[in-house]
């Protein structure tokens, strides 16, 4: 019985039709849609790693607050990785120690490019009240090349989230806004 | 010889509010000795200056307060942890900073040192250019064929402070925990010097930046005790407004993380909202979020906001209104309650020989909250008790935090109804005028007990120590954590929330 199918099949030629011809004019319609939801739903997205090379905690406490029920941070297309390898953005806290020097390094060097790293605090900025500390390299950028920073001791979550959302807008000048 | 019989039998030097003995070699010798059979005084802090080693004692019966020194002979002192295990982990620190080496000590590896720093040791008299790196691989072994290790950090997965956790494990179950800390190390002790309270005080506030409030007080009150100052009453009161904010903020955070970790962020997200009201209504009536610089030597930077303590009550009224639901809804599920009951277990006699501050202690079974013990201003005036639990478990700790939640709410509600006419602050500066003075002084944060002694020399900071409570607690959460699985690990720690920063100074 299956013999019998399958010779008739094999006499009859493909079933299966060529393509129609594209109409043009539909598809660059369709990509172009296409391109624009997929900016609006994917392209506005970045993920961020927190490392705390020297920080006292103040900043860790407010940055912490960011992915609360108040602030909920993943609204804007942003959220938090547990692993440098996946991460777009380091939010870096604190003065550098002498003694973390190494581990931001080997942070930043499992991060991805391209990537971005945003002091935020007055420490991580220069150092901040423990600027001149023997046991401290300086601020961030006396450790990795440094592209925002966050001012305050510490900023408040409203603060940090509104340079997460600019960097977002600065490098996607032509997006519709998130907020 | 007793312990306070030697301590009396010596000569004491001029420290506020208590003397501190200088011990001769032979007497400290004895008084180690001592230690070891009399349980009767807790070691609490254990530092060091150029010159000697200084231990802070206190009977937990009565809050009494003892201060005991001795001169380093050679390089050495007489080690303390044989009798009393705690100091292990002060002498490593001593021994990184000063130079002095702890005879006999129980373990001699170094801590806070990890080969980065340029000269060593950053507080001798005269450091050495850093030449021989120590070696950091250097863990206590294990043995056993079917261990293997879990090597964590020092950069974590969370938003949390970094660390090493190293642990030895048998299948899923943890049968060794070490940590390895210091990678925080900012030189703070050695920013102290140098510098009037006034201007230091700002190192004190950032020690550990969930306590800001509460460092702050202890260093405030140990320059004030130092030079003899009394504050106003209203600034007493304004500085137990802030720690009860703090406390408040830092227990609901807490918690919410805890249950967080027992895969029920619904609760959490409850617990954070309410501690994100708590930021809002102290930044509303202190002008900060976090209250960093707002205590200083002397008093308080500013006053409260004339609205202030409106918003204050009313977000404690919020809080108390969810609190029964919150309350209902921890101890009504079964797979969050099975995940804490019995897990982490701190056994209280292991931490009668710590000394462990704070909630990890009262969970523990231990009656010490250095507000009742020795106390001080404003909180010696008002009703206050020290809440216990014995189970010792994560749960436990939860409870103790629970149960503080609403003694804070019921002290803010006592402290805002009361508070004292506005008066200036005490000038420190002109009492310190080229004097040289001694003090200590304490407060309880939400980690517990904090000390902080100040020597001052021509008005300017000579030697310093702050003791964040988490000295005490981290060695007993590498006792709490075995026999536990990997996956208890999180919920253990946080129980713990021990302060990295805080000891890393």
């Amino acid at each position: 019985m299956a013999w019998t199918t399958l010779w008739r099949a094999l006499r009859r030629g493909h079933a299966t039709e060529p393509a129609a011809p594209l109409d043009e004019d539909l598809t660059q319609a369709l990509a172009a849609r296409l391109h624009r939801a997929s900016i609006a739903k994917l392209g506005r997205s970045l993920t961020i790693r927190q490392v705390d090379p020297g920080s006292c905690n103040g900043c860790e406490l407010e940055i912490a607050m960011l992915g609360s029920v108040v602030y909920d941070l993943e609204r804007f297309g942003l959220r938090f990785a547990a692993s440098p390898r996946y991460a777009d953005v380091l939010l870096v806290t604190g003065p550098v120690t002498r003694n973390m020097e190494d581990a931001l390094l080997r942070t930043w060097r499992a991060t991805p490019d391209p990537k971005f790293v945003i002091a935020v605090g007055d420490c991580a900025i220069d150092g901040g009240v423990f600027k001149g500390s023997p046991a401290l390299l300086g601020g961030v950028d006396a450790a990795l090349p440094v592209d925002a920073i966050i001012r305050g001791c510490p900023p408040s979550p409203t603060a940090i989230l509104d340079v997460l959302c600019a960097l977002i807008e600065a490098h996607a000048p032509d997006r519709p806004a998130a907020r | 010889m007793t312990v306070r019989a030697l301590l009396q039998a010596a000569p004491a030097l001029p420290c506020h509010p208590v003397p501190r003995r200088l011990l001769s070699g032979a007497a400290w010798a004895e008084f180690a000795a001592a230690l070891a059979t009399d349980p009767s005084l807790d070691l609490r802090a254990l530092w060091a200056d150029p010159t000697h080693v200084h231990a802070l004692l206190v009977d937990p019966a009565d809050g009494s307060l003892h201060l005991a020194s001795v001169a380093v002979e050679s390089g050495l002192y007489t080690a303390l942890s044989p009798a009393r295990p705690a100091a292990a982990w002060f002498e490593r620190m001593i021994r990184d900073l000063w130079g002095h080496t702890a005879a006999d000590g129980l373990d001699l590896r170094p801590w806070l040192d990890h080969g980065a720093w340029t000269a060593s040791p950053p507080l001798a008299a005269r450091p050495s250019p850093n030449v021989a790196a120590p070696d950091l691989k250097e863990f206590l072994p294990v043995e056993g064929a079917d261990l293997h290790r879990i090597l964590v950090g020092p950069v974590h997965a969370g938003i949390i402070e970094p660390g090493h956790f190293h642990f030895t494990c048998d299948g899923e179950t943890v049968v060794r925990l070490e940590i390895r800390l210091g990678y925080l190390h900012k030189g703070t002790l050695g920013l102290l010097r140098g510098k009037s309270p006034r201007t230091a005080a700002r190192f004190a506030a950032r020690l550990s930046g969930d306590s800001t409030v509460a460092h702050s007080i202890a260093f405030a009150r140990a320059a004030e005790a130092a030079c003899q100052a009394t504050i106003p009453p209203r600034a007493t009161a304004l500085r137990a407004v802030m720690a009860e904010l703090e406390r408040l903020a830092n227990h609901l955070g807490d918690i919410g993380a805890i249950v967080n970790d027992a895969a029920f962020p619904l609760l959490q997200s409850r617990f954070v909202w309410q501690r994100e009201a708590v930021l809002r209504a102290s930044d509303a009536a202190f002008g900060h979020r976090l209250m960093m610089d707002l205590v200083i030597p002397g008093g308080v930077a500013s006053d409260i906001t004339p609205d202030g303590a409106g918003i204050i009550l009313s977000v404690l009224e919020g809080l108390e209104a969810e609190w029964p639901r919150l309350l209902a809804s921890h101890a009504g599920s079964a797979s969050l309650q099975d995940r804490t009951r019995t897990t982490g277990h701190l056994d209280p006699q292991l931490a009668a020989r710590f000394a462990p501050g704070g909630v990890i202690g009262r969970a523990s079974g231990r009656n010490q909250d250095c507000r009742l013990h020795p106390g001080y201003p404003p909180y010696d005036g008002m009703t206050l008790g020290a809440i216990t639990r014995q189970d010792g478990d994560v749960e436990a700790r939860i409870q103790v935090r629970m149960a503080e939640v609403m003694a804070s709410i019921a002290l803010l509600r006592q402290l805002l109804a009361t508070l004292p006419e506005l008066a200036p602050n005490a000038v420190l500066a002109e009492r310190l005028q080229g004097v040289t003075a001694e003090g200590i002084g304490w407060a309880e944060g939400f980690r517990g007990d904090i000390w902080h002694w100040l020597r001052i020399e021509g008005g300017l900071i000579a030697h310093a120590f702050l003791c964040d409570p988490s000295w005490r607690q981290w060695p007993l959460l590498e006792a709490a954590v075995i026999g536990n699985i990997v996956a208890d690990f999180p919920l253990c720690n946080k129980s713990f929330n021990c302060s990295y920063s805080g000891v890393d100074l």
